[in-house]
């Protein structure tokens, strides 16, 4: 049985390249904390702000339940073992608050994967393939390893992942955890949001069947997705699970009825890829 | 007259479709049936896995069959597919047509059972007497599995 799990946004960083508060800067119209907090929400039974013991009053993080970090200059792994210090039987959601790419269908796609026996479970980053430490869930076992890691002088998260027995995964979205240290990494951001905007996710319905239902391991899955047609969902879903077959073998059904692979897909759409038939 | 496809969980009773099929101005009555081989491409086939998307295959059925009665002035035409696991020598696909005369009843036959096989989303898997099984039409076109580990991305440079 797994443990229950509680969400942290880790908001003591000093944003000395940013050159101003990251936890302030403005994401979709709020807070890059208010948006953390709102994709934590839904998954967690309490979410905290980690902050150090100076920003307690900051009226950003003041009206949150906080969680104060306690080992200054060790940077995000100390927000980490302080949850877990604070709440030792619970599962952590950790969460960066410069993560403004991070979408609802990464995290949904990380807890769905949760593998509670190992002593976390994180995604591989895109870019260099290295565990992402700050999204990720730290089971309550991993408390005594990463105690012991900090005790032998080191601090960085993700060597910690990458020594320890941690379940790793690929993003179904590569650019979701492209964090934003430098004014113009934010404005990239920005604009990448920009383009997102005008294609926003949805939430759409998957049936498997024959060798695709082997190969997902399931029968039917309802998921948000950024894909703006079926062409870009199996390409999403191909990434996520180990389809052998090209799209080019496969038909696609919308709503219980042939379907274009170029078809704007739409809320609540119902989809089936179509391995090649045998009937008869 | 009763549906006419539908998909049976049970063996399929051909006489009880023939029934449904009587009209007194037919003077002509064809029929197809598949079996379940003992052998293909090569392999002994143990048995047979049916799998179906229903909602898609019934709608799909239903317009072959209306179009073997615009094209070739049938009169009645009815299917019955097997779904599940078939063991060799058990009736997987029915198809029967009455007309007035033989040779539309044989036509509109074939044309059913050509477009039924091609056309629903029926997929067949073989179980083979060596212990290996495949799914029929897609373990060809599928590329070598490496690695079943999930998340690994193995179509992911294609778009």
């Amino acid at each position: 049985m797994s443990a229950p799990l509680y969400g942290l946004v880790l908001t003591g960083g000093r944003s000395t390249r940013m050159g101003q508060d990251k936890a302030a800067l403005r994401v979709n119209g709020r807070t890059q904390l208010e948006h953390a907090l709102a994709l934590l929400a839904p998954h967690v039974a309490r979410a905290f702000v980690s902050v150090r013991a100076d920003q307690r009053a900051d009226p950003l993080r003041a009206g949150f339940e906080q969680i104060e970090d306690g080992r200054a200059g060790l940077g995000p792994i100390a927000g980490i073992l302080a949850a877990q210090e604070r709440y030792p039987d619970s599962a952590w959601l950790v969460l960066a608050c410069d993560l403004p790419l991070l979408d609802a269908a990464t995290l949904e796609f990380l807890l769905r994967a949760r593998a509670p026996e190992r002593l976390a479970t994180a995604y591989r980053s895109s870019h260099d393939h290295l565990p992402e430490p700050l999204c990720a869930v730290y089971e309550p076992a991993s408390h005594a390893a990463l105690a012991a890691y900090v005790a032998g002088g080191r601090n960085c998260p993700r060597k910690f992942l990458m020594g320890a027995d941690v379940h790793l995964l690929d993003e179904p979205n590569p650019r979701a955890l492209d964090n934003t240290n430098t004014p113009e990494e934010y404005a990239a951001a920005m604009s990448m949001m920009g383009e997102a905007a005008s294609a926003p996710s949805r939430r759409v319905t998957v049936q498997y069947f024959a060798l695709l239902r082997e190969q997902a391991g399931l029968g039917t899955e309802s998921l948000v997705t950024a894909a703006r047609t079926p062409r870009e969902l199996y390409a999403e879903l191909a990434h996520r699970y180990p389809f052998t077959l090209d799209p080019a073998v496969l038909r696609v059904a919308i709503n219980s009825e042939f379907g274009d692979w170029s078809a704007p897909l739409s809320d609540g759409d119902a989809i089936v890829f179509i391995p090649p038939v045998a009937g008869g | 007259m009763s549906a006419p496809f539908h998909f049976v969980r049970t063996p399929i009773d051909a006489g009880l479709l023939r029934a449904t099929l009587a009209d007194p101005a037919c003077g002509g009555y064809a029929a197809f049936e598949g079996w379940v081989r003992d052998h293909n491409e090569g392999q002994r086939v143990r048995h047979l896995e049916y799998e179906a998307y229903e909602s898609l295959a019934v709608r799909e059925a239903e317009r072959i069959i209306a179009e073997a009665v615009a094209r070739f002035g049938v009169s009645h035409a009815a299917c019955a597919h097997r779904v599940g696991d078939l063991a060799v020598g058990e009736l997987a696909v029915w198809v029967g047509v009455s007309a007035p005369h033989r040779d539309e009843a044989f036509r509109a036959c074939r044309y059913i059972i050509d477009e039924i096989k091609h056309r629903l989303p029926i997929w067949k898997k073989e179980h083979y007497q060596n212990g290996d099984s495949g799914w029929v039409n897609c373990e060809r076109c599928a590329a070598p599995a490496h690695d079943h580990e999930p998340g690994h991305a193995r179509l992911a440079t294609r778009s």
